[in-house]
Formats: C-alpha cells, structure tokens, sequence
C-alpha cells in the first residue's frame, strides 16, 4: 500500500509540475497576477508530494519490504539500518527520486529566499524549474519507476553493493545532487531573464547567492568521493579521471568561472551574454553528466545499470533542455548591450582570463572523456583515455590560473597598472618564494617540481592574506576591523585560500608518496620512508553481513609505537563481493595506509601494499575551506540588506535597480 | 548573429554524437581469441568431481561454453534464455562454472533450473584467464574443429541467441568435422 501511495505521489506531483511550469510563465507573458500567483502553491505542492513520494520508498527500505523491486535488489534484512536508508539512492531509480526532490527543495527554497524578485521573475524562475522538473518526473513514472512491485517477493533481498556501506559514500551522492541540481536555480535565472529580455545588474546579484551555495554542495561532494575513492578503493589513489569522475569536476569548473563572472556582471555591468552563457554551460554539463553515467555510452568503474532505453530518454530530454535554452540564447544575446569600459590592465581582464582558462580547462577535459565516444562513433576503433593525457593538460593551465589569483583578488576595476601591482605584491612575492624554496629544499630529496608547485601554493596563500591584510591595515583596532570584513571578501578570500591549502596537498603527495607492495609472514617487518610495519598476522572476524579477515599492522618509527592499524578483507554474504578496507593512520603531516591483499603460503603470511602519503590530506583540507568559502560568500549581509531594500519598493521597480 | 548561434551549432554536434554512441556497445571489446583454438583444460564435473570435462570431449560437435558464477547477478537475467535453449536440445551447452564455492553453485542450479549438459568448476579462475575471460557472464561459441568462433560478454538476451549465436550454430554445424 505504502510503495502504490508513493508512486500515486509521483503522479500527483507531476500534475502540479505541469500547472507549475504552464500556468505562472502565460501569466508573467500576459500580465495576469493571479496566474502568476499560481507558482507558489504549485511549487509547494510539488514539493510536499516529492517528499511524500521520497518518505514512501525510505520506509519501504526500512521495514525490508522485499515486494518492492528496487528495495529487493538494493537491500536486505542483515544490512545495517543506516545503509539502509542511504540505499534508497544507492542505484538508478532511487538516487532519480533523490535528485526530483532536491530540485523541488530548491525551488522551495528560491520562493521563501526571493521574496524581493519581481512577480514576473519569480513566476518564470518557478516556471523553468517546473520544466526540468517534469523532464526527471516524467524519466522515473515512464523508465525507472522505483515503486514497482517484485511479486511474489523473495524472501530476502540482494543487498546493497559493497562498495556502497560505508559512512562517506552514503553522503556523497545527496551532496553532489544538491550541487549538480543547484545549478538548476542560476539556470531557471538566466533564462528567466532572458525570456523578460532584462538581463541586468539586479538579474546578477539574484543569481549569486544560489550559485556559490550550489557551489558549495558540488565541491563537498566531489571532494567526498575523492576521499571515499582514497580509502575505500584501497588504491591509494584520490582521484582517477574516470569518466563519472570527470562528470561531477566539468560543472564545478563552468560553476567556478560563473561565480567569478557573475562578480562582473553584478559590479561592472559587462560580460552579460557570457555569464548567461555560463549559467547555461553549468546546468547542461549537470544533466550531460547524468546521460553519461546513466546510459552506457561510456565504461567507467561506476556502474550503474544501465538501460538503452534510459540513454535515449536522457538524451531527448537533454536536446530539449539545453537546445531550447540555447536557441533562446541566440535569439536574446544579440541585444544585450554591456555599458561598463575596461582597460587591459584591469580586474575585469583579470577575471576574464580566469573563465577563458577554466572554460579551455573544462573542454580539454570534456574532449578527453569524449573522446573514446568519438573515436568509436567514427568508426576508427576501441581506445581509451586516461591520466597522462588529463594531468598533461590540466597542469600547465591550471598553474597559470593559480599565477594569477594573486594579481586578480588585488587588481582594481578599470584600469590598473602593471607597475602598481608588482609593487603592491613585491613582499607576497618574495614570501612566497622564500617560504616556497625554504619548504622544498627540507623534503628529501628535493625535486624541482615541488619548489615550483610550493612557490604558487604560497604565492596564493600570501597574497589571500595580504589581500585582507589590506583590508583592515590603518583601521584603529584591526582585529576588531576583521569581523566587520563583509562576508563575500571573507568568502573569496578562503575559496581562493583553499585553492592554496590543496595545491601544496597534490604537489606533495604525487611527488613524495611511496609505495610497496611486500609479502610478510607474521612477525616480519618491512621499513620504508623511516616507519617500520610489522605484520602480526590475521585474524577472522564477523560483521553484520560480512565475513572478514583482519590484519594487525603496527606502526613504529625509531623504536616509538606511531600507530596500530586493522586493514581488512571482506566477504559480503550476499552478493559474494570481496571489498579491502584500508587501515589509515591520518595526520596532517603524512598518511599511513595499509590494505590486505591475498594470503599466500601455510605460513599465514600474506601479501600487504604499504603507503606513505605525504599532505595528501591537504587536498581534502583544501576543498572544506573553499567550501565554507562558498558558504560565507552566499550569506553575505549584502543579499539579506538587498531583499529588505527592495521589498519596500513597488514591484517592478526594484528590477531596475542597477 | 551568427556567433550567438554557435553554441547551439556546437550542442546539436555533441547530440549527434551521443546518439550515435548510444548504438555502440562500449564493452564490446575485439577478442584476440576468435579463430584461434579454443585453450584446452581439464577441470572436475561440478556434479561429480571425480570425473572431469575438457573441451577435447566434444571434439566434432559445435558447442557453447557459458561462464558463469552463482554470485553474478547478470548471470540470473541470461539463465531463463539459456534453460529455454536447453529445452530445444538443439546445441551443447557447457557451464564453466568461474571463481565459485561448489554448494552455492549446486544450490543456484536447483533453485533456477540446470541447462547445462556438463559443467567444468574453475574455482580458482585460471583456466578462466586462460580463455581471457575478464567479466561473468561470457559464451564462447566453439566449432567441430575445436577453434573459437565468437564471443559474447554480458548476458545473453533473447535477440543475441536468435540473431547471432543460433544462425552461426546453424552454420558451423554443416561444416565438416
């Protein structure tokens, strides 16, 4: 009963979607207030059934009805409560549920947040939602339906994949969906605004807030997964260029470069056909990702089933999105007009080089995952593309980028001056390259390419912190002066000091990590980098739905006890999966990592691969504080003064305030 | 104008394209064994591991080797083709039955029906490797010569076994021996 009322939610929810996106759009066209008051108790309504739908499928995962497909074939009664609830996106048409509801949250949240919005605005913001959300309704009721019933039901069900019971992967998903549909409300702006033919500074502002927190949501969850990835692969590796990978990174890149191009529109009123533009790439890379990992088109280690069937209505439903969007495009950019004037030497260039470098960024990387598809499409055979051609491209453009952070985040709007920058930034300079050298010359042995990635780690850092230095340098009380630094500085200055923070992690960690793979009977000892693993055998242990052989790993350095670790070996019971499980030894300095291989001889002794990971936590440490970034920058004063500014103006004047 | 219509020019390219690759089969990889002799091993009989089974037995008839495990889930979706298939009598159809425990793969075949004519237990997968197996399930399509002739990776599907697989049984068994 419970699945039948979920999947009834489903089709009252898509009802309402098509009163959503009809309704308040005819109304903001022919200037009818109380269909374009239609949007909200649509949208609400959307939403209540969304969740009623959404709370339907987790109680069916909850109490173990086995008569429900896709709870037979993603869970089962030994699987621990918490993964049980986290199953219900753990495949295809659960996570399809997941990623409806976050839209229709988002729309809910752009109606209590955009009480400022003209009627007009917020009538088509809704409305375009509407659109995309009847896209993914109509995707689960038509293709993956996750209410169909299983019957007779098996008396047990086929549990969750291994690789997905474990605490970090649980969260993953529901962060990256929270960013990847984000990006749906800069969308649902852009073309909002270019069906008003009004794209100004106030279209701009509008849009940032939902951009930097859909921001936010991506790169938590994509640093998540590179992290899940770390310890759970037992590879060592913590990021791989895999195709699905590369699906989440291409709309963070695009996302990146609208923040900063947004900043433009909003401040200097130019760059406006480029930042629609922008908002438009994002959103389609989102849903572009979504027909790769779902249709097939390409083999990558995350599988989920894939179905034809799915693929095509991916990919209709995809033409129709970004084709429509970008025939409007080319129907509305023409008469856009930017009025601001820049030299050459300004923070608009500044910002400008900043989104060519991250678009050639995106494409180089969206070739290279294409690429197979093209190859084959063309007829010329099977190839594929791994990590040498991604860091080879994406090195030497990234590193330009990162050059000019520093000089960006100081230059003035305008027309600056070479001369005044180098002399602004001289002592940053010289600090970077002395604390850059110095770090380097003490990692043995030293290695050119550390000192050249410590030197820009260090010139972003320094430069940041000079940057808010300035800020508050004269002030009476400085200290007293940081806390009333406007939250939109404090939030670009820890994005780009986490830019920092995880450069120093990558440059250290792929140039100082060592590894070995070593067979050690119990007792034995291997050394390696100044820590000495000793192997003391295995043990047999029993988890709820798993078998395991567990390791004792004891870590010493110089005599001193640094760790004891438990690398594991599961067996899942049901779906017969072996899965390693790393044992980590964290520190901020340097991770130890230890994962089980296979028993070999009588003498219990068994194969083990050894890591010593310099930093590498760095690289995760660096996306948390441009994350919180993201976070600071959304809630600035600014947007919240805004609202209560217009608010006191008649609607449709405050859509032209400049 | 014309370069606010480049996106969209651009986007109906890469559509182009994505529909094309939707016909592809990306796993679909050339195998290196197809016209070669089909390797040869001598595995004990999953129902009876006192005797053994090796591809020299069916010396003379077309057959199809099935890998397949009990913890493989595409393997259940092929299973109802291949006990269709065995109804027909119309092919051998040897199991390799690939990395797995005796008493699941005994109990599976209880439980979802048992097409095979004889099945072979590679439980440590070596002779697995040596046919080039790298994902359950594949079939392998032998002739009376003893040489590979096709190979399927993934389940088999109702349209596979109809368009491909029986055609070219239908053929290779007017072959002489």
């Amino acid at each position: 009963m419970i699945p039948e009322l979920g999947h009834f939610a489903l089709i009252l929810a898509l009802g309402l979607t098509l009163v959503q996106a009809t309704v308040p759009l005819l109304g903001s066209l022919f200037r009818r207030p109380a269909w374009m008051a239609v949007a909200r108790p649509a949208a609400f309504g959307q939403l209540l059934f969304m969740l009623l739908a959404f709370a339907a499928l987790t109680w069916s995962f909850v109490i173990n009805d086995f008569s429900v497909l896709y709870v037979a074939s993603n869970s089962n009664s030994a699987l621990p409560l918490i993964y049980r609830i986290s199953a219900v996106w753990g495949a295809h048409e659960g996570s399809l549920l997941l990623w409806g509801t976050m839209l229709s949250l988002w729309t809910g949240a752009v109606l209590i947040f955009s009480r400022s919005l003209t009627a007009e605005m917020l009538a088509r913001v809704v409305a375009v939602m509407g659109m995309v959300s009847i896209g993914f309704l109509l995707f689960m009721l038509l293709t993956s339906n996750p209410f169909e019933r299983l019957l007779p039901a098996p008396p047990d069900g086929r549990d969750l994949n291994p690789l997905l019971q474990d605490p970090g992967l649980a969260i993953h998903p529901p962060m990256l969906y929270m960013g990847y549909v984000g990006l749906a409300v800069p969308f649902a702006f852009a073309v909002a605004a270019m069906i008003g033919g009004r794209l100004d500074a106030a279209w701009a502002r509008w849009s940032r807030p939902w951009t930097s927190i859909a921001w936010m949501f991506l790169t938590l969850g994509i640093a998540l997964g590179s992290w899940w990835a770390y310890y759970e692969l037992g590879w060592g590796g913590w990021w791989f260029w895999d195709p699905v990978e590369n699906a989440s990174f291409l709309p963070w890149l695009v996302a990146t470069a609208l923040m900063h191009s947004l900043a433009v529109t909003e401040k200097r009123n130019v760059f406006k056909a480029w930042t629609v533009l922008l908002a438009i790439f994002a959103f389609s890379l989102s849903l572009l990702g979504t027909f790769l990992v779902r249709s097939g088109v390409l083999t990558s280690v995350h599988a989920f089933a894939t179905d034809p069937a799915r693929g095509v209505f991916i990919l209709i439903f995809l033409a129709i999105v970004v084709g429509s969007s970008l025939a409007l495009y080319a129907w509305r950019a023409p008469r856009i007009r930017s009025s601001g004037r820049f030299a050459l030497v300004s923070r608009e260039s500044a910002l400008l080089l900043n989104n060519v470098l991250l678009l050639v960024v995106t494409i180089s990387i969206l070739l290279g995952t294409l690429y197979p598809l093209i190859i084959d499409a063309l007829g010329l055979g099977k190839i594929s593309v791994g990590p040498p051609y991604f860091n080879s491209v994406f090195v030497p453009l990234t590193a330009p980028l990162a050059a000019l952070l520093g000089f960006g985040a100081l230059a003035r709007w305008k027309q600056d001056r070479f001369g005044r920058l180098f002399r602004l930034l001289r002592w940053p300079l010289a600090a970077a390259f002395v604390l850059g050298l110095g770090w380097a010359a003490l990692m043995a042995p030293f290695k050119v390419g550390a000192a050249f990635g410590l030197v820009l780690a260090l010139w972003v850092i320094a430069a940041s912190l000079y940057a808010l230095w300035l800020r508050v340098a004269g002030k009476a009380a400085p200290l007293a002066a940081l806390f009333r630094v406007p939250r939109g500085f404090w939030g670009m200055t820890l994005g780009h000091l986490g830019v920092g923070v995880f450069i120093v992690g990558i440059t250290l960690t792929s140039l100082y990590s060592t590894e070995k793979d070593v067979r050690l009977a119990p007792g034995q000892s291997h050394t390696m980098d100044g820590y000495t693993f000793t192997f003391e055998g295995v043990t047999h242990t029993e988890g709820p739905n798993y078998s395991a052989d567990q390791g004792l790993v004891v870590i010493t350095r110089d005599g001193r006890p640094i760790a004891t670790l438990h690398p594991q070996k599961r067996i899942y019971h049901v779906q017969r999966m072996p899965m390693t499980e790393a044992g980590i030894d964290a520190g901020l300095k340097r991770d130890l990592f230890v994962a089980l291989g296979e028993p070999l001889g009588q003498d219990g002794s068994w194969s083990l691969r050894l890591y010593v990971k310099p930093y590498v936590r760095w690289i995760w440490l660096g996306a948390l504080i441009m994350a919180f970034g993201g976070l600071l920058a959304a809630t600035d004063r600014r947007y919240r003064m805004a609202r209560r500014a217009e608010a006191k103006l008649p609607a449709g004047a405050a859509a032209g305030v400049a | 104008m014309w370069r606010y219509l480049l996106p969209l020019g651009l986007f109906i390219g890469l559509v182009a394209l994505l529909a094309v690759g939707l016909g592809l089969n990306p796993r679909e990889v050339p195998s290196p064994f197809i016209g070669k002799p089909a390797p040869q091993f001598t595995l004990p009989r999953l129902h009876r591991p006192e005797a053994t089974v090796s591809p020299a037995d069916f010396r003379g008839q077309v057959w199809l080797l099935n890998v397949w495990a009990s913890w493989c889930a595409s393997c259940r979706v092929e299973h109802p083709v291949f006990n269709a298939l065995a109804r027909r009598q119309e092919v051998i159809l040897v199991g390799l039955n690939y990395k797995d425990q005796r008493n699941d793969a005994l109990q599976w075949l209880a439980e979802l029906g048992d097409p095979y004519t004889v099945t072979a237990m590679d439980a440590d997968g070596k002779v697995g490797i040596d046919w080039g197996v790298y994902g359950v399930p594949e079939t392998f399509v032998i002739d009376k010569r003893g040489i590979i002739r096709l190979k399927h990776t993934g389940p088999v599907t109702r349209e596979v076994l109809r368009d491909e697989i029986l055609p070219l049984v239908r053929e290779l068994k007017k072959e002489p021996a």
